[in-house]
């Protein structure tokens, strides 16, 4: 079974999820009592403002794939589908600021449509801080100049994180607001993500009829 | 020389006027389905702190004190007595195999088959120990969804219009010209390469098309509604029937004849 969709957000990811639990190459990594998680990252060669001489393989999209992998096992029902893999494939086409959200959202989508068991959706969100105010879903421009940023994936109905990264300097007092400022955007992405895929089941359910 | 082109642009959401009311509770993951501990959790549901959650986006189903989400969109999970289509990609390599086997089936070969058991992982064995399965010859393959073949008594189909159809219930769907007499002795393990006539080679490529109409339009694949599709699509050329205000045309035909046969 395979599920596709395209993020239709600051950066348009499409994701797929081929082959839903299927062992290839090596055997040997097969876990016994859960299904391996496989996230690979790419940008197109146009999705940068200059363009992208690697479009995988480097050292951002190593990196990126690492952190998927480890946001959708903290989400994905892995015991119910032992010595198996569940693949993700994320490309994406136009970076405007955002990158990890954005798959982040589009992979949810792809893993739903999937029908791959999941604790909830995964919503994300960029957040930094920039002259004494949180800002939410920065942009490239907001991101290149400097400030700290933070990347939050949630699991909306629960609360809980799956992912939380950070790599600069922010004092502890402001954490709070920045946290605060991501975990709004992200319910907002659940709000939408849910309603676009409740209409979907309605269409599918009705149109099968029974 | 003149070629029509078209762009992708939105899909229209669904009228209102097809299909009936709906009462089914749909679902998507993280949903509560119910705070009540007296249900056994099925499929696609998990137990969270006091409530059952959905885990696949999908309809509530409830058979008694079993509680289960029936998703979209399922992987196939085989059970003993399906039909199945597949190629063969890989197998084992061992003595008594290279002796045996590879005469009569090798790698690349697709072949329909029956499931004999299921294993805890979900892995199904299979054999093909009736003279109806074994190796296919010339014929069109179509992937479909394993949610949307019906669960008939046979999967193996003589459609009047011409042609065979092998209804795989892991979504893989086999189109091949009806033979002309049962080879009974031949037992399905030799191809039947003979040239097919041009009219064998249009009725199935109309029945491909159909077939993957209905699947766009999500209804449920089984003899008399591949059959129904089919008649509908005569008065359309066979690459017509792609393209998509063709398709609600049949569609809409098709489901219409199906209701009131059921009805």
């Amino acid at each position: 079974a395979g599920g596709r969709c395209s993020g239709s957000w600051r950066a348009m990811s499409p994701a797929y999820v081929p082959f839903l639990p299927q062992i290839r190459g090596s055997r040997a990594r097969a876990l016994p009592d859960r299904a391996l998680v496989n996230c690979q990252y790419s940008s197109a060669t146009f999705s940068t403002g200059e363009r992208k001489r690697r479009p995988h393989g480097d050292r951002k999209s190593c990196e990126m794939g690492l952190q998927l992998r480890q946001t959708f096992e903290a989400a994905i029902l892995t015991q119910l589908h032992p010595r198996s893999q569940i693949d993700i494939y994320v490309q994406v086409l136009q970076a405007d600021g955002g990158t990890y959200a954005a798959c982040v959202n589009a992979a949810t989508l792809a893993v739903l449509d999937a029908g791959v068991p999941m604790r909830d959706f995964v919503c994300a969100c960029s957040a930094g801080f920039v002259d004494s105010t949180a800002l939410a879903d920065l942009s490239h421009v907001e991101e290149a100049a400097g400030g700290p940023q933070l990347a939050l994936a949630l699991l909306p109905a629960s609360g809980q994180i799956a992912l939380l990264e950070m790599d600069a300097r922010l004092h502890e007092d402001h954490l709070e607001s920045v946290l605060e400022a991501a975990a709004r955007a992200a319910r907002d992405v659940h709000t939408l993500l849910d309603r676009v895929v409740r209409q979907h089941v309605r269409e599918a359910s009705v149109l099968l009829g029974d | 020389m003149a070629m029509e082109m078209r762009l992708p642009v939105a899909r229209k959401p669904l009228s209102e006027s097809v299909g009936r009311d709906t009462k089914k509770h749909l679902v998507v993951p993280g949903d509560t389905i119910t705070t009540d501990t007296g249900f056994m959790r099925g499929h696609g549901t998990y137990m969270g702190e006091e409530k059952l959650i959905a885990s696949v986006a999908g309809s509530v189903e409830r058979v008694n004190k079993l509680i289960c989400v029936k998703a979209l969109k399922t992987r196939y999970n085989g059970e003993v007595g399906d039909i199945v289509v597949g190629r063969i990609t890989e197998r084992r390599r061992s003595a008594e195999d290279e002796l045996a086997m590879r005469g009569f089936l090798q790698e690349v070969d697709l072949i329909s088959a029956e499931v004999q058991a299921v294993f805890s992982d979900g892995a199904v064995s299979l054999h093909t120990r009736s003279l109806k399965y074994g190796k296919l010859g010339q014929g069109v393959l179509v992937q479909v969804s394993p949610s949307l073949v019906k669960r008939q008594k046979t999967h193996f189909h003589d459609l009047p219009c011409g042609a065979s159809v092998i209804l795989g219930n892991n979504g893989f769907i086999w189109i091949y010209p009806t033979p002309e007499h049962k080879e009974e002795d031949a037992g399905g393990f030799t191809a039947n390469l003979e040239p097919v006539s041009l009219a064998d080679r249009e009725v199935i490529s109309r029945l491909r098309n159909c077939i993957v109409l209905l699947v766009t339009q999500r209804v449920m694949l089984y003899d008399t509604s591949i059959l129904y599709c089919y008649e509908a699509s005569l008065p359309h050329q066979i690459k017509d029937l792609l393209k998509p205000e063709i398709m609600e045309e049949v569609v809409m035909e098709t489901r219409q004849r199906l209701l009131e046969q059921e009805g």
